[in-house]
């Protein structure tokens, strides 16, 4: 019974030792850890002039202007925007299916001495909300969301929506 | 008390080893009731399993909707939010046995830990694998070292440790001890798995279903889901218990054949 005891304590012990350990090291590597950085942590301290590191944000409503570079290439540039900041970044490739305005975006590229991020990569970044395209397209018709404005409105509202049944044309509230 | 508990360790080597000997047979008598148990439980089980998958899969795969920007891709979240789940709630499981393996030095827990741990490597591996073929369209990427990525990868890594390490040893109840640490050591990686999107900028969208307020998923997507997540559950358990049946049958043959070959020595 004591051996027992003892075993128990000793691995519990250890698991906090452990445990703790972890905690440390990953408040140590806190900004390592870090996949992407927003534009208001770029406003805040930029990152050296051409070290690369990702962007991400959401795409701001209406500034994606896409133009066709001297070469042929595909030339798009848009606002990556955490609300507060917005940084321009200027990419020439293939954007992701999912890419739109209102979207949530991570990109890889430098930030240029006239301040606009050049992409080398750009990914679309999806939220955690899921739904049938006829609710969408209920909650787009009676106002209640703009999917270029960025996320829907909260979950509870429409999770339970029955598109049939959905009001139409209603819009404001 | 004390002479109690010594009073095992001052018994002579020669007296103490047919003694061992005997209660490596003896140990069995509580797996002798798991068996039984387990005999009664396994049908239930695997029949429960196909049935909840009959209904599951084709509700989430043929008949629900799809998603509004994702289209029919979404249908992969079916596969691959279940196999998530196991691969974490399996390694917590894991992480249970192992603790209770070294404290209490139950045999039945080292041969149930043994037998999950393959079991949970293959769950990952899927997770993983259809997370890579949802985020190509998705995304624009197969793979991004973000947090939970590779956090997962990390717990993909450490099941098949654990399967290599507790197979690696002659000696069984050693190589058990070994996994059952290595077990513990990684069950740190749980929460890490589990709050890296909080705690951290990822490319991996946080939570939908265990949101703190209402689960970001349509009913319409969200109840084939937890359908299938039953449905996988059940099938995840029926398979480990049926391997764990095994593995105790396989090592009463085993103490069976050694008796009858020492009975022949002897006689």
């Amino acid at each position: 019974m004591t051996k027992k005891r003892r075993r128990l304590w000793l691995l519990l012990l250890c698991g906090l030792g452990l445990g703790s350990a972890t905690a440390l090291t990953l408040t140590a590597f806190q900004d390592n850890l870090v996949f992407f950085r927003s534009p208001s942590d770029i406003a805040r301290e930029a990152p050296p002039p051409g070290r690369a590191f990702r962007l991400g944000g959401l795409v701001e409503t209406g500034s994606v202007v896409r133009e066709t570079g001297p070469d042929g290439k595909p030339d798009v540039r848009f606002k990556v925007t955490d609300g507060p900041n917005a940084v321009t970044v200027a990419y020439g490739g293939v954007l992701p299916d999912l890419f739109r305005e209102g979207q949530g975006v991570v990109t890889l590229g430098k930030l240029g001495p006239d301040g606009v991020f050049r992409a080398s990569e750009v990914l679309a970044r999806h939220d955690e909300t899921y739904m049938p395209p006829e609710v969408a397209d209920a909650l787009k018709k009676s106002g209640h969301w703009n999917p270029e404005q960025g996320a829907p409105p909260p979950a509870a509202t429409w999770n339970t929506l029955e598109p049939s049944k959905a009001p139409a044309g209603r819009s404001g509230s | 008390m004390e002479t109690a508990d010594t009073q095992p360790l001052a018994a002579p080597p020669g007296a103490a080893a047919p003694m061992l000997r005997g209660g490596n047979l003896h140990r069995f008598a509580n797996p002798g009731q798991f068996l039984r148990l387990a005999a009664r439980v396994q049908p239930w089980l695997t029949w429960s399993a196909v049935l909840a998958l009959a209904v599951a899969l084709p509700w989430a795969l043929l008949l629900s909707p799809p998603d509004w920007q994702q289209g029919e891709t979404v249908r992969i979240l079916y596969i691959h939010v279940p196999m998530a789940w196991l691969a974490m709630g399996g390694y917590l499981g894991l992480a249970i046995g192992s603790a209770m393996a070294l404290v209490w030095r139950h045999p039945l827990a080292d041969l149930a830990c043994r037998e999950l741990s393959p079991v949970g490597a293959a769950v990952t591996a899927l997770c993983l694998a259809t997370g890579s073929l949802w985020g190509k369209p998705m995304w624009g990427t197969w793979w991004v070292w973000d947090a939970r990525l590779t956090s997962v990868l990390v717990l993909f890594f450490l099941w098949l440790g654990h399967a290599a390490l507790v197979r690696a040893f002659d000696d069984a109840e050693r190589g058990a001890r070994m996994g059952a640490i290595l077990a513990l050591i990684g069950a740190v990686n749980l929460p890490v798995v589990k709050f890296s999107v909080d705690w951290w900028n990822t490319l991996h969208q946080p939570a939908s279903v265990t949101r703190i307020n209402a689960p970001g998923l349509h009913v319409d997507i969200l109840y084939p889901l937890l359908a299938c997540a039953l449905g996988f559950s059940l099938a995840f358990a029926a398979l480990v218990l049926a391997r764990t049946r095994a593995a105790v049958m396989e090592r009463r043959i085993r103490a069976l054949q050694l008796a009858a070959a020492r009975r022949a020595d002897q006689g």
